[in-house]
């Protein structure tokens, strides 16, 4: 890693206390981290795996990121608030996003799924860049109610070339929101460079809106978790806005209909590999006594029997009912929704007449 | 009953609706201690506070994007989008996000967002101010869109508009704004706004329009008659979703009909009215309908805007086209 890159953990297992941003990794954080990652990337093999055998109609994969999204989940309190990506199955995973909700949706059954008001998420947004203002939105709302929360706002590098990113970074500055803005910076926007984003680093942008920002290890997730937590308590104490880059690399594709070999070289991704964010929590447990077999096992039990609830539920899914598309367009009712319902339906009934 | 210009009527709609519930926010572009460019929400921050009528930076997807997170959070957020031709840098927003939010929730989170726009020309401003987008809206499936035509029907309905739960595009005819009416601003509001109004029943021609061709219309009506024509005027009053029976129930009276508007012709709401018309009265008809409205043309400069807006000329045009077959 680059100078000026806070990190917590290093890819050897060595953790390096920081002055600024306090962490006491204890063994029921480490075995909650630890479970967490591993998982995050269980949920990612078998979702890929249903794509591959035609369950879902599309994949997001996560391979590489998860140390950042799992330490920031840990950092949330259960009554702060996130917006994310697609891409942010570490934080699903820590905020109790059940996985078969999610792949409703990559299986075509459903736009969204999950219970925003329970797990303090909002659905994501597919075009890129428009939820950070969301989040700055909602962040004005906890102002306006006085109310002790923060908001989480996850994009990526790609997403920083966008007006409404910079709209949100203008917006939040100048109401001073409760809000922390995570990049994930994995280096690719689908097949794209960061360098195509940005002449300079990302985390310098926010100097000028007047937003302080620092640029972090992306792959350790000591580092994301205390730095997004000292982020989130700015916030919430009424201090305004932070920008953090983490560092990090999407390992596998895009998503599963696209390719990587095409742009990238492989060497490259060989070179994240070795810092892989879960290695580093492993050799780190290891050292302090904090993994032992047991453990692991209750973990691999834990995410077979995931993989395998995610699998059945996911195969034996019924398509919804033909019906079903008309609901929920408007909360009052429309009479134009209304006369298309009973066409269709007259439709439906003729044909099975 | 209080006499009131347009402008008046929808501060205090506004005011109202502030007054009657608290998460209800007004966001835009100087309008606060200006209170608009057009006075709309003059007086308003002074006495509700910058947290409820919140002048914000410039820039319009901030605006609306913003404008969704409050919703989520709970607000009722009315947004002012200072001119028609500005509102564009909000179209993803307002397509993407608030539209189809409430649908792509499984009806979890609704979209309480008012989006106010002053829309239309004959005002004589420069370009990018006097443009008619309904139709982009109307299109938009999750939308609400309503227009009113008078000051009675700003006040009443803007605040309809704050109280329904789905987003509503609120289109203000800015060429109307100075216009006076008697506004009943004491009785309590009471059924929906999402019906059009028999503003004047004839046995001829039935005219259909909205917003600032209303005025227009009715003085049509007026020089038609003074020709022995007897025409109906119709005001749609909201265009998602469109209440045509009216028009129907008229048309099949008189057998003829003429719809206005300012956009250009093609494909607008004219089109719509025009092919429902056409299938639920085909028997009754005596003509074929006819529309008057922009030509396929950006909006031109000010200078011609005479020629381009539909006149009581134009409209008398289309009256004796159809009187005439």
């Amino acid at each position: 890693m680059t100078e000026g890159v806070v990190q917590l953990l290093t890819p050897e297992g060595e953790f390096r206390p920081h002055p600024d941003y306090p962490l006491e990794p204890d063994t029921d954080l480490l075995r909650a981290l630890y479970r967490d990652i591993v998982l995050t990337r269980r949920n990612d093999v078998e979702s890929t795996a249903l794509q591959r055998t035609g369950e879902l109609g599309l994949w997001c994969p996560v391979l590489g990121q998860e140390g950042v999204q799992v330490g920031a989940g840990h950092a949330m309190r259960p009554d702060d608030y996130g917006f994310t990506t697609y891409r942010e199955v570490g934080l699903f995973q820590v905020r109790g996003v059940d996985p078969v909700e999610l792949l409703q949706l990559y299986r075509g059954n459903s736009h969204a799924s999950w219970d925003v008001d329970r797990v303090g998420l909002g659905l994501f947004t597919i075009v890129i860049g428009s939820h950070a203002l969301h989040s700055v939105g909602y962040a004005m709302g906890i102002q306006r109610d006085g109310a002790a929360q923060a908001v989480l706002s996850c994009f990526g590098d790609g997403a920083t070339s966008t007006g409404d990113v910079h709209e949100a970074m203008v917006f939040a500055a100048t109401f001073a929101a409760p809000v922390v803005f995570l990049v994930q910076n994995n280096q690719w926007a689908i097949s794209v460079p960061v360098s195509r984003q940005a002449h300079a680093p990302l985390s310098q942008r926010a100097a000028g809106y007047g937003i302080p920002s620092l640029r972090i290890d992306g792959n350790d997730v000591f580092a994301g978790l205390a730095v997004t937590r000292a982020a989130l308590d700015y916030a919430r104490e009424g201090a305004g806005p932070t920008f953090i880059e983490a560092m990090t690399y999407r390992r596998g594709a895009h998503t599963t209909s696209d390719d990587p070999t095409r742009y990238r070289a492989e060497t490259e991704v060989e070179q994240w590999a070795a810092l892989d964010p879960l290695d580093r929590l492993v050799r780190y447990m290891e050292s302090v006594g904090a993994l032992d077999e047991d453990f692991v096992a209750v973990v691999q039990a834990e995410a077979d029997a995931m993989g395998e609830r995610i699998r059945d539920a996911i195969r034996g899914m019924p398509d919804p009912e033909p019906m079903g598309m008309f609901d929920d367009v408007y909360a009052e009712p429309h009479p134009q929704v209304e006369a298309d319902r009973r066409a269709f339906a007259d439709y439906l009934q003729a044909g099975s007449a | 009953m209080t006499s009131m210009t347009m402008v008046q009527a929808l501060n205090a709609g506004l005011r109202r609706s502030m007054e009657n519930d608290p998460r209800v926010l007004l966001m835009g572009e100087d309008i606060g201690p200006l209170g608009g460019v057009f006075r709309v929400t003059d007086g308003l921050q002074k006495d509700f506070g910058e947290q409820r009528v919140v002048d914000t930076p410039l820039a319009e997807s901030g605006i609306v994007g913003t404008a969704i997170g409050l919703a989520m959070r709970g607000y009722r957020p009315v947004v002012e989008i200072q001119f028609d031709g500005f509102v564009f840098p909000a179209f993803d927003q307002i397509v993407t996000m608030v539209a189809k939010h409430h649908y792509r929730s499984s009806g979890v989170t609704p979209m309480p967002i008012v989006i106010r726009i002053p829309y239309g020309g004959g005002i004589g401003a420069v370009e990018h101010h006097s443009e008619s987008p309904e139709a982009y809206f109307a299109h938009t499936p999750g939308l609400r869109v309503l227009t009113p035509s008078d000051a009675a029907e700003a006040y009443v309905t803007i605040q309809q508009a704050i109280a329904s739960d789905d987003p509503v595009i609120y289109l203000e005819p800015k060429r109307r704004y100075w216009d006076r009416a008697e506004v009943d601003d004491v009785s309590p509001i009471s059924g929906g706004p999402w019906s059009s109004r028999v503003l004047r029943t004839g046995s001829d021609v039935t005219l259909v329009g909205y917003g600032p061709m209303v005025r227009t219309m009715l003085e049509s009506a007026d020089a038609a008659s003074e020709d022995g024509i007897d025409c109906s005027v119709i005001d749609l009053r909201t265009l998602s979703p469109l209440d045509l029976d009216p028009v129907f129930d008229d048309v099949r009276r008189t057998g003829r009909c003429v719809v206005v508007h300012e956009a250009p012709v093609v494909l607008g709401i004219g089109a719509e009215v025009a092919a429902r018309v056409t299938r639920e009265c085909f028997f009754h008809l005596e003509a074929p309908v006819e529309r008057v409205g922009g030509a396929f043309i950006p909006y031109p400069p000010n200078r011609y805007e005479k020629h381009y807006l539909p006149s009581v000329d134009r409209i008398m045009d289309a009256v004796d086209q159809v009187m005439a077959t």
